[in-house]
């Protein structure tokens, strides 16, 4: 594997599957009284949040707290950050401090490749979501989820509907599913793909009911409120009745398949509440399982290679090849 | 008292060799006739000699960033380039819109003494795109204001810029259009391509330049006055540029030299050294540019020189300043990409840097050819040589330089303005 995460792009398909299959060994621990491995012992890991995302904060500290790391919480809010502290000096006293790891959330796009390669610190850097670009772990979490419940994704039919242009869900999501043989189709308007989307892997639609018949997961984006006021689309509620995924639309589905959404949701926008609240649905499952993806990935680029559980004198365990059966 | 001097076996415009005499400012006699006077002697076996370039976009940042370049630094960087006079452009803090600040910045580059400085004036009040500034004020100063720019902003309101295109005939000005669309290029980071889409950074659309510019040759047609259109960076704009050419409208166009060599897929490491308005574009758009300047569709090739202060660049890409370094490295550049590809001679790259740019600036004292009883302002080159461009050799105050360890051909020797050295062995006097 490479030294940082930056990109799903990062990943080829042997790393993304090591991650999965040790986030599957990580997932174990959750069944566990003490859920707490000591395998980062000693390391420091500095969550360094640009921009507002208790979710993914919590998630990343959670993950590197049952690993029993260190945590440092570095926020840009109330600290020299929003003094107007640079990148750089930001990056040169997490230095100082020893960061082995550097959880990186910035509202530019490239603000984690900017950190992994100007030298300014030596620790690894994993993004956490940089502006438009890409959210990897969030990719992982969710080829995860689908792993756990459609099996192998080779093959494997993917939707993903909405805001595409500004979705670095999107971007890390159409790489990494590529990456592991999953055909993907983007649905959206028009105005919300980016210039430069047919030369992406994966397929395009404006029309949302021909695609989720054959869909054996469908992720639906988060529409921003900014988004509705600029001409990308002309009311809300026309984009819900376009794009939006309903009780009806859900019904075209076949049985087996699941919805996904990053979160946070804006119910009756791109997904009504039947749906969200629906047997289909593993959005709260998606939220689990991001704590134990991001231990693995903590666990790889700051560990080690050998393997999570073995290697810290714990009794044997199931292998990360036998994953439980979850029911649909 | 002027020391003589001269120029030994120097091949003018690349052609044979041949001495120069200069004195008084002036070439005072060329080969044979040369000889036989006492002269201070510059063995010039080897090199060529070019009339002293002259730049039609440079940002020397003074009054307000000292910080990232001054007058003077600007001028030594021009002088290190071979230039023998620079646009100074108006965006500076305050913004030279009026003859008090225009005044000031000339004076500077006086004192300053190694290239002539020509302010611009700006189009607006405080390049806000509200209301005309005070063109003829500026036009009738000490300073001469010739070309007048918003040059960072669009004049975008097209009444305003009809009015300014008018305006301007009285004293035989010109508009020197930053063609940019704004609502297309709210928030803009880079060209808009397939890899603005990967990289996601908010798109800037070629349409957006295209668009100002078929507009603004329209007006400058319909009121029959001069426009220039500034660092041209797409082939869809040299497209327009040679069908409002074809219509004998009095339309010229500068391209930067980043422009010519440099190409969008450098932002894939959000360097925001490469980060620069216009963007860098695509290949193609390189190509097509080349082929413009080769063949006159677009007239000069401005630096468009912008000084960034280390912290204004050091910061991840989004926050980033746009602009980068080229006083120093643009013939260098030229060379590689117009001269070593076969598309000009040294006789196009002396039209193209200094006959054209003289002309559109309305600079008498520059851009003439190498003759006898012409100004004495020449650049000696070295076209053999061949180096990684170093960024911290510069005479700037700021290091926002590109082309960090590329390797270039050319070295400018020595630059005469009037007949005096201001660089000897490529060292300022």
């Amino acid at each position: 594997m490479k030294r940082h995460l930056l990109s799903a792009a990062d990943l080829d398909r042997d790393d993304a599957l090591l991650v999965l299959d040790t986030a599957e060994e990580m997932r174990q621990l959750a069944d566990r009284p003490i859920k707490k491995l000591p395998a980062l012992r000693g390391r420091t890991v500095v969550n360094l949040f640009f921009e507002d995302s208790t979710r993914t904060r919590i998630s990343f500290e959670a993950a590197a707290k049952r690993l029993s790391a260190d945590v440092i919480n570095f926020s840009a809010k109330g600290s020299s950050v929003s003094k107007g502290e640079s990148l750089k000096d930001t990056a040169l006293t997490l230095e100082a401090m020893g960061a082995d790891g550097v959880v990186i959330r910035h509202s530019g796009s490239g603000a984690p490749h900017r950190l992994a390669n100007s030298g300014w610190i030596r620790g690894c850097v994993i993004n956490a979501g940089d502006g438009t670009h890409e959210h990897p772990t969030q990719a992982l979490l969710d080829a995860f989820t689908m792993r756990r419940h459609l099996g192998e994704l080779d093959g494997r039919r993917v939707t993903i509907v909405g805001d595409v242009l500004h979705s670095r869900v999107a971007r890390s999501n159409v790489l990494l599913l590529a990456t592991l043989g999953a055909q993907v189709t983007l649905v959206a308007p028009p105005t919300l793909l980016p210039v430069g989307v047919e030369t992406w892997p994966c397929e395009t639609s404006y029309e949302l009911d021909g695609p989720l018949p054959k869909s054996d997961a469908v992720m639906m984006l988060r529409v921003q409120q900014e988004r509705m006021n600029a001409a990308f689309f002309p009311t809300q509620r026309e984009y819900s009745r376009r794009y939006g995924l309903d009780a009806r639309r859900m019904g075209t589905l076949p049985g087996h398949a699941i919805v996904m959404h990053p979160g946070p949701m804006n119910r009756g926008m791109e997904i009504s509440a039947t749906v969200a609240d629906s047997a289909r649905s593993v959005i709260v499952e998606q939220v689990a399982n991001g704590v134990s993806v991001r231990m693995a990935v903590l666990y790889l680029l700051l560990g080690g290679s050998e393997p999570a559980l073995s290697a810290i004198g714990e009794p044997a365990v199931a292998t990360a090849s036998a994953p439980e059966s979850v029911p649909a | 008292m002027t020391t003589t001097y001269l120029i030994k076996g120097v091949r003018p415009l690349g052609g044979a060799a041949t001495d120069v005499l200069l004195r008084d400012g002036v070439v005072a006699a060329l080969g044979a006739d040369a000889s036989g006077t006492r002269a201070e002697i510059i063995d010039a076996d080897g090199l060529i000699a070019l009339p002293g370039l002259v730049d039609l976009h440079t940002h020397l940042r003074e009054p307000g960033r000292e910080d990232a370049e001054t007058v003077e630094t600007g001028s030594r960087c021009a002088a290190l380039g071979g230039f023998t006079a620079v646009h100074a452009m108006a965006n500076t803090d305050p913004v030279a819109d009026t003859a008090g600040v225009v005044e000031q910045v000339w004076r500077l580059g006086r004192e300053a003494g190694l290239c002539d400085v020509a302010p611009v004036g700006a189009v607006t009040v405080g390049l806000r795109g509200e209301r005309l500034a005070e063109l003829g004020a500026m036009a009738g100063s000490a300073a001469r204001v010739r070309i007048f720019s918003d040059d960072g902003n669009c004049v975008s309101d097209a009444a305003l810029m009809r009015r300014a295109l008018e305006y301007v005939k009285a004293f035989d000005g010109v508009i020197a259009q930053h063609a940019q669309e704004p609502r297309l290029t709210e928030h803009a980071q880079m060209n808009e391509g397939a890899l603005s889409g990967r990289l996601g950074l908010r798109g800037w659309p070629a349409a957006a330049e295209e668009a100002i510019i078929a507009r603004d040759a329209l007006l400058a047609a319909h009121v029959g006055s001069r426009l220039h259109v500034c660092h041209v960076s797409t082939a869809g704009s040299v497209e327009i540029l040679r069908w409002a050419k074809s219509k004998g409208w009095s339309v010229t166009a500068e391209v930067t030299p980043h422009h010519l060599l440099l190409t969008d897929e450098l932002a894939t490491t959000y360097d925001p050294v490469y980060k620069v308005n216009p963007p860098l574009r695509t290949a193609e758009d390189t190509e097509a540019l080349r082929d413009a300047l080769a063949d006159g569709t677009i007239d000069a090739v401005a630096t468009d020189h912008a000084p960034h202060a280390i912290e204004d660049k050091e910061s991840d890409w989004t926050d980033a300043a746009f602009g980068m370094l080229g006083l120093e490295t643009a013939l260098r550049v030229v060379q590689e990409t117009m001269v070593e590809t076969g598309r000009l001679n040294w006789a196009g790259v002396a039209d193209r840097m200094s006959v054209r740019p003289a002309r559109i600036g309305g600079l008498a004292g520059h851009g003439h050819p190498i003759a006898v009883g012409a100004p004495a302002n020449l650049v000696l080159l070295d076209p053999a040589h061949r180096s990684p461009v170093d960024p911290t050799a510069s005479a700037s105050l700021s290091r926002n330089n590109p082309y960090a360890s590329i390797a270039l051909p050319g070295r400018v020797v020595t630059t005469f303005l009037r007949g005096r050295p201001t660089v000897l062995d490529a060292k300022l006097t």
